[in-house]
């Protein structure tokens, strides 16, 4: 097994303290959120990870660690086994700098609106001084668009054919892995499934590896190879995608299950999960979901559970089995 | 390729992009705007007239060869009594044309306008998006600074910065050197708007996905504020700038009215109106009155230009 | 819209038409829409970015933008139009008689104000009860909507709720006033999953309950399918398809609603390839001839180029479609 991303006990703390004056005139000790607290999991070459959640979950946190936008508080996480923020030889940061792209979740932010899309598309190579001759207009066609569009604006595309071009910017230096930051959600679904197919069919052309972070179950299960469910900075569970299907295991998995809405559920009368996400400044004492858990103990409040491993599932619950 | 500028290609090209132009939503808010349209042949008219000035001018004040005194205090639009010379707007005491002090006049104010607009805007777009870029203490630094400088009326730092330049310089070059006096005064003095004005919108655009995008492939700092931040935060600028020009004209009249700014050797509309007041109760009207019209016209079709260009370049109005 | 029952329909739109008049020329945003809702009915108002589905609905509530106007067509509220009424008599039947509810929770509560002086006030306004029994009611609104502690909570300011408890506040200020129509503007797309499962919930119950009329107006399929009773399809400011939700789901007459349910990925897909809609949908300045839909359609004919769609009424079909899916004869892409 080559893990091609090994995420290692990833933690990041934010200081959300207000400002120091703020802390002295109203005696308030500084704020600390824990976007991401010890998460573990591999992503292996050729396959597609998905990370969901809610809001507050850490998932686009997690996302922006592995591209080196932000730096970890704490463990690891290691492309090609090597390890960003700690790597001293730039000649290695740099080749992975280039092996890792993203895609962002707002095609209308994520261009330049006063840059030509050929000079967006090439710039992670030409910031590099490589080749770009006849580059933008190569990646322009091979995600579905024409070569005459590389010396258009931003403005004359609509959102799904931003997202085309910011997808070809990611392709332009080669990349091996690409974190996709909800690349879908502000996409029409129509127009969705345009771009999911098109993802999809990259990944075979160009054997890519993608991490998938995403709210929508419907789009995760149609995209992932193997999934990790995240609530409140940790990772619940993490399972090869059928089995999380058919078998979850954590609460809160099954929970998010059932409360997704449903193509062929009509007017269907369930009963919706209790309680909302609570302020990840002050999280709950041990498994941070049990007081939402409807099979929550004692225990569970007390001792916050260990990633233990049954079958092909990963799950952190007291009490599955 | 031909290099003859006119070729077919190129001239089909050239008239394409200005029949885009012309059809632009910018374009048409402009036509659609009588008084941004009239505002701007009022400022077109009267800097032309500056600018070519020597061309236009019916005398030139600055040659005392040329002078005659005996037509001094010539009214506007009668012969003098004397001389039975013509003068459009009037002569001042010492028998100068004040049209064409005022054609003159109007060059050194705008000149110190433009230059001194220039200044402010280089350094308060660099320490605007400095400061919002880098934050942290170079932000609170940055922005003190600007914040202690705001509650001062600009024209006062304006005489503290054109006192002490004064003071520094040698007497024999003051008047060669009050006109860059000024420049630096009133650029020093009106950098706050600018600072301001980029750090905010910097303070957006830094968050949005394609400055991430660029600093995932590993651009510096700098190349990201000069190459993806600064090109979009200029919409802002240029009102300003706009509006600051017309403040500029305005405070270099208003230190050369009290007497500290361009010499009377080398009068600017400011100075045309200290000289032309002392005239003000005697009958000689006009000697005040067509300087500060012109400076009146001038600034405020600036000004209007600036508030129609605030609103079509603003997204929200749209 | 067959159906004939004794009471006039809550909310009857007639051939709509919306304009904004732009320098380039008329936009239409809603063009020749019909629909009726009934007591205690959600119909579904569903449609992509740009389909004029909201643009409907603030044409319903007088709350549109100028410089759009209503052009043509009636909206009769309870038999009576209300379309070319005044705007301070539309302002009195908008907290009376029609309830709203957005996506934002924060653009429809008045920050500086405590939800309970939002509630009472409004209450006050509508009915005439005392300044007292009105803060009663108002206590049991919040009860109903779910808020645990409402006694003790209802003088909180709404940056002191959760975004869901201020979805649930919003909630209880649509119903305070037991209006006949309540619109809904997309108003879970700003919560999370689980949060969304509650507002849906509560949204049916108490329509259920109160016999409440429903607008519900959202780009989520899956919202539709466990919410809404009868669906409309809205493509480029009309409406495609009209019919009761599981039908319109299952079995899509028009192709462009085939299309939208095909390329929703669900579980039943596993890895295969998503059915994809060519292009996108045509801006309103840029309406291709003919039906709008013809460009990214497979089944269009020389027809469908020509000639505009047929109207939903006129064929006495679901779909407004020259050539539609005939789910009997042939199998429906899924």
């Amino acid at each position: 097994m080559s893990s091609l991303i090994s995420v290692r006990g990833l933690t990041r703390i934010f200081d959300v303290s207000k400002p120091w004056l703020n802390r002295v005139l109203e005696r308030r000790p500084k704020a600390y959120l824990t976007a991401v607290s010890d998460v573990d999991f591999d992503v292996e070459e050729k396959t597609v990870y998905a990370l969901v959640g809610e809001s507050g979950s850490g998932k686009s946190t997690i996302g922006k660690i592995v591209v080196g936008l932000l730096s970890p508080s704490g463990g690891s996480v290691e492309i090609e086994g090597i390890d960003l923020s700690h790597e001293p030889d730039a000649a290695k940061v740099d080749r992975i700098r280039s092996d890792v792209q993203m895609i962002f979740q707002d095609p209308y932010a994520s261009l330049n609106p006063r840059w030509r899309v050929r000079d967006i598309i090439v710039e992670p190579v030409s910031h590099r001084g490589g080749d770009t001759e006849g580059l933008a207009e190569k990646l322009l066609e091979q995600v579905g668009l024409s070569a005459h569009d590389a010396s258009k604006f931003p403005h004359e595309f609509s959102g799904g054919q931003r997202q085309r071009i910011c997808i070809a910017r990611a392709l332009a230096s080669n990349p091996r892995v690409i974190v996709c930051d909800e690349p879908t959600s502000a996409l029409d679904v129509s127009v969705q499934a345009q771009v999911l197919n098109l993802m999809s069919d990259l990944r075979e052309e160009l054997g890519l590896t993608y991490l998938f972070i995403s709210h929508d179950l419907t789009v995760v299960q149609h995209m992932a190879d193997r999934i990790g469910v995240l609530y409140l900075g940790r990772l619940v569970e993490e399972a090869p995608r059928d089995r999380l299907f058919t078998e979850p295991k954590h609460p809160y998995t099954e929970m998010l299950f059932d409360a997704a809405p449903r193509m062929d559920a009509f007017g269907r009368e369930v009963n919706p999960p209790q309680g909302e996400i609570p302020d990840a400044i002050n999280p709950p004492s041990g498994c941070a979901f049990h007081p939402r858990c409807p099979i929550a103990t004692e225990r569970c409040a007390r001792e916050r559970p260990e990633m233990r491993t049954i079958g092909d599932t990963r799950v952190a619950c007291h009490l599955a089995e | 390729m031909s290099d003859t500028p006119l070729s077919p290609v190129r001239e089909a090209r050239a008239m394409r992009r200005l029949k885009r132009a012309w059809d632009s939503d910018f374009a048409y808010s402009f036509r659609r705007a009588p008084v941004a349209v009239i505002s701007f042949l009022v400022v077109l008219t009267l800097v032309l007239a500056a600018v070519f000035a020597p061309l236009i001018a019916p005398h030139d004040p600055f040659d005392p060869a040329t002078l005659n005194l005996m037509n001094g205090f010539t009214p506007p639009g009668e012969a003098n009594a004397f001389t039975g010379e013509f003068f459009l707007m009037g002569t001042d005491d010492q028998g100068r044309d004040v049209f064409s002090t005022i054609l003159f006049g109007m060059r050194i104010s705008l000149f110190v306008g433009f230059a001194a607009v220039l200044l402010a805007m280089v350094i308060g777009v660099t320490l605007g998006l400095v400061a919002a870029y880098i934050g942290g203490w170079t932000e609170t630094i940055i922005m003190r600074i600007a914040d202690v400088q705001l509650t001062f009326p600009a024209i006062l730092v304006a005489m503290l910065i054109f006192g002490i330049a004064k003071g520094i310089t040698p007497p024999e070059y003051r008047d060669q050197m009050a006109i860059w006096v000024l420049i630096l005064a009133i650029g020093l003095s009106d950098w706050v708007q600018f600072a301001r004005v980029v750090r905010g919108a910097t303070l957006v655009e830094k968050n949005k996905e394609y400055v991430q995008a660029a600093r995932m492939i590993g651009r510096s700092g700098p190349g990201i504020m000069l190459r993806h931040i600064l090109p979009n935060v200029l919409n802002p600028v240029l009102v300003i700038a706009t509006i600051s020009l017309a403040l500029a004209i305005i405070a270099e009249a208003t230190l050369s009215f009290l007497g500290v700014g361009a010499p009377p050797t080398k009068p600017s509309l400011g100075t045309l109106i200290r000289i032309g007041q002392e005239f003000m109760f005697s009958g000689e009207w006009w000697i005040l009155f067509f300087p500060a019209v012109t400076l009146l016209a001038l600034a405020l079709s600036i000004n209007l230009l600036g508030d129609w260009l605030r609103d079509a370049l603003n997204p929200r109005l749209r | 819209m067959t159906q004939t029952t004794d009471a006039p329909p809550v909310l009857s739109v007639r051939d709509l038409v919306v304009e904004i008049p732009t320098r380039a020329g008329i936009l239409r945003p809603t063009d020749g829409v019909s629909y009726d809702i009934r007591r205690g009915e959600i119909l579904g108002v569903v449609g992509e970015s740009g389909a004029g589905k909201s643009m409907t609905g603030n044409a319903v509530i007088g709350l549109l933008d100028p410089p759009a106007r209503i052009a043509g067509g009636e909206i009769l509220l309870n038999g009576q139009r209300i379309d070319r009424l005044p705007r301070d008599k539309m302002r009195h039947i908008r907290g009376d008689k029609i309830g709203m509810i957005f996506q934002d929770p924060l653009t429809s509560l008045n920050p500086l104000l405590t939800i309970g002086d939002q509630l009472t006030e409004t209450i006050l306004e509508h009915l005439d009860v005392s300044q007292s029994k009105a803060r009663e009611r108002a206590i049991a609104a919040l009860e109903e909507v779910g808020i645990p502690a409402a006694r003790s909570r209802i003088d909180s300011y709404p940056h002191e709720f959760s975004g869901g408890m201020r979805q649930r506040v919003v909630i209880a200020l649509a119903l305070c006033a037991e209006p006949d129509l309540v619109i809904a503007d997309e108003p879970t797309t700003a919560l999370d999953v689980s949060v969304q499962a509650q507002i849906i919930a509560l949204l049916k119950r108490l329509c259920r309950e109160k016999g409440v009329a429903v607008m519900l107006v959202t780009h989520d399929m899956g919202v539709i399918a466990e919410a809404a009773d009868r669906v409309a399809v809205m493509y480029a400011g009309r409406l495609v398809e009209l019919g009761p939700v599981q039908e319109v789901v299952e079995t899509a007459r028009h192709p462009y609603t085939a299309g939208l349910m095909a390329s929703t990925p669900r579980a039943s897909l596993g890895h295969r390839r998503l059915r994809q809609i060519p292009g996108a949908m045509p801006r309103l300045n840029a309406l291709p001839t003919g039906c709008p839909f013809h460009p990214r359609c497979d089944r269009a004919e020389e027809k469908c180029r020509q000639e505009p769609a047929p109207s939903l009424g006129a064929c006495g079909g679901r779909a407004a479609c020259w050539f539609p899916l005939d789910p009997g004869k042939e199998e429906n892409a899924a």
